[in-house]
């Protein structure tokens, strides 16, 4: 599986995720930075987690904006398949990509911790290898985590099984117990919660490598 | 041409910052404050002199970057 991490000023995760990727997926990614307006002929495109332009006006709003997003727009409509993570979960809120919006958590402190995820659809590239309704942990840290949509994309949303991951015991006060969504086509994935970081016994727990397995088997 | 944006939340969206300013404001003793809704203001200069094509390029600017018009409402303003 040829991949491809995308990083802003800002980003902060990119490490991690490259570590997963290359640790699962056996190839290291390309670490494209957002000046350059080519990507590389991938079948997955990452987001990473960090403070994009220091989160300025709306948490992602910047990044989401600039030229290499329409890149990964157009790669997102030839069906190639797009992660975003964290404060890439809110980039591609931002560029239109996935509906809704990140607001502030409603407790406004920053979560730092592990909660647990329901495993609401396996019917993704993404969460094929979960079993459906399977909790898992993961970790969170954001202080913009608080997915919100109006009614009418909410019931799309569960109409058309594009929930991938619910919070058991939700932590920010997300519509729903929305933890993590899935685009129309579903080729798109974002979530807060940090699945690059429970990949190995040292990280303490396994719960994210499902999901990076599924990818490289789709 | 000086204008001022001024972007809100819509109404129904939850603003977990205003009602922790409203929780402020009532503990030092402002009784009566019955809600406190956070927006932003942008002052903006631009080149442009006529009136009419500024404010339509600040009406692109506010809803392309300025606010995210799934959550907030925008307001453009020509103050000179």
């Amino acid at each position: 599986m040829k991949s491809a991490v995308v990083v802003f000023p800002g980003s902060n995760r990119e490490r991690d995720m490259v570590a997963a990727l290359e640790k699962i997926g056996g190839h290291r990614p390309a670490v494209v930075w957002h000046g350059d307006h080519d990507l590389p002929k991938v079948d997955l495109i990452v987001i990473p987690g960090g403070f994009s332009y220091g989160d300025y006006l709306r948490s992602g709003a910047i990044a989401a904006r600039e030229p290499i997003m329409d890149a990964i727009r157009r790669e997102a409509e030839r069906g190639v398949a797009v992660l975003g993570v964290c404060n890439g979960f809110q980039i591609l809120c931002e560029a239109g990509l996935l509906p809704g919006v990140l607001m502030r958590n409603a407790g406004l402190k920053f979560i730092c911790k592990e909660v647990k995820l329901r495993v609401e659809t396996t019917d993704s590239a993404f969460t094929a290898r979960y079993d459906k309704g399977a909790v898992i942990r993961s970790p969170v840290a954001h202080g913009d985590g608080n997915y919100r949509a109006d009614d009418e994309t909410l019931a799309r949303l569960k109409g058309e099984d594009r929930i991938a991951f619910r919070y058991v015991g939700n932590p920010n006060g997300s519509i729903d117990d929305i933890a993590g969504i899935l685009s129309e086509k579903r080729n798109v994935l974002g979530m807060m919660p940090h699945p690059e970081n429970l990949i190995e016994p040292l990280n303490g727990g396994l719960d994210g490598r499902p999901l990076f397995e599924s990818l490289l088997a789709a | 041409m000086k204008a001022r944006v001024t972007v809100t939340l819509k109404n129904g969206v939850l603003d977990p910052q205003g009602k922790a300013i409203e929780g402020a404001l009532g503990s030092l003793g402002f009784a009566g404050v019955a809600s406190v809704r956070q927006g932003k203001v942008f002052d903006i200069e631009v080149a442009e002199t006529d009136a009419g094509k500024a404010k339509a390029e600040l009406e692109a600017m506010a809803a392309k970057l300025l606010a995210n018009t799934v959550i907030e409402n925008y307001r453009v303003e020509i103050v000179g």
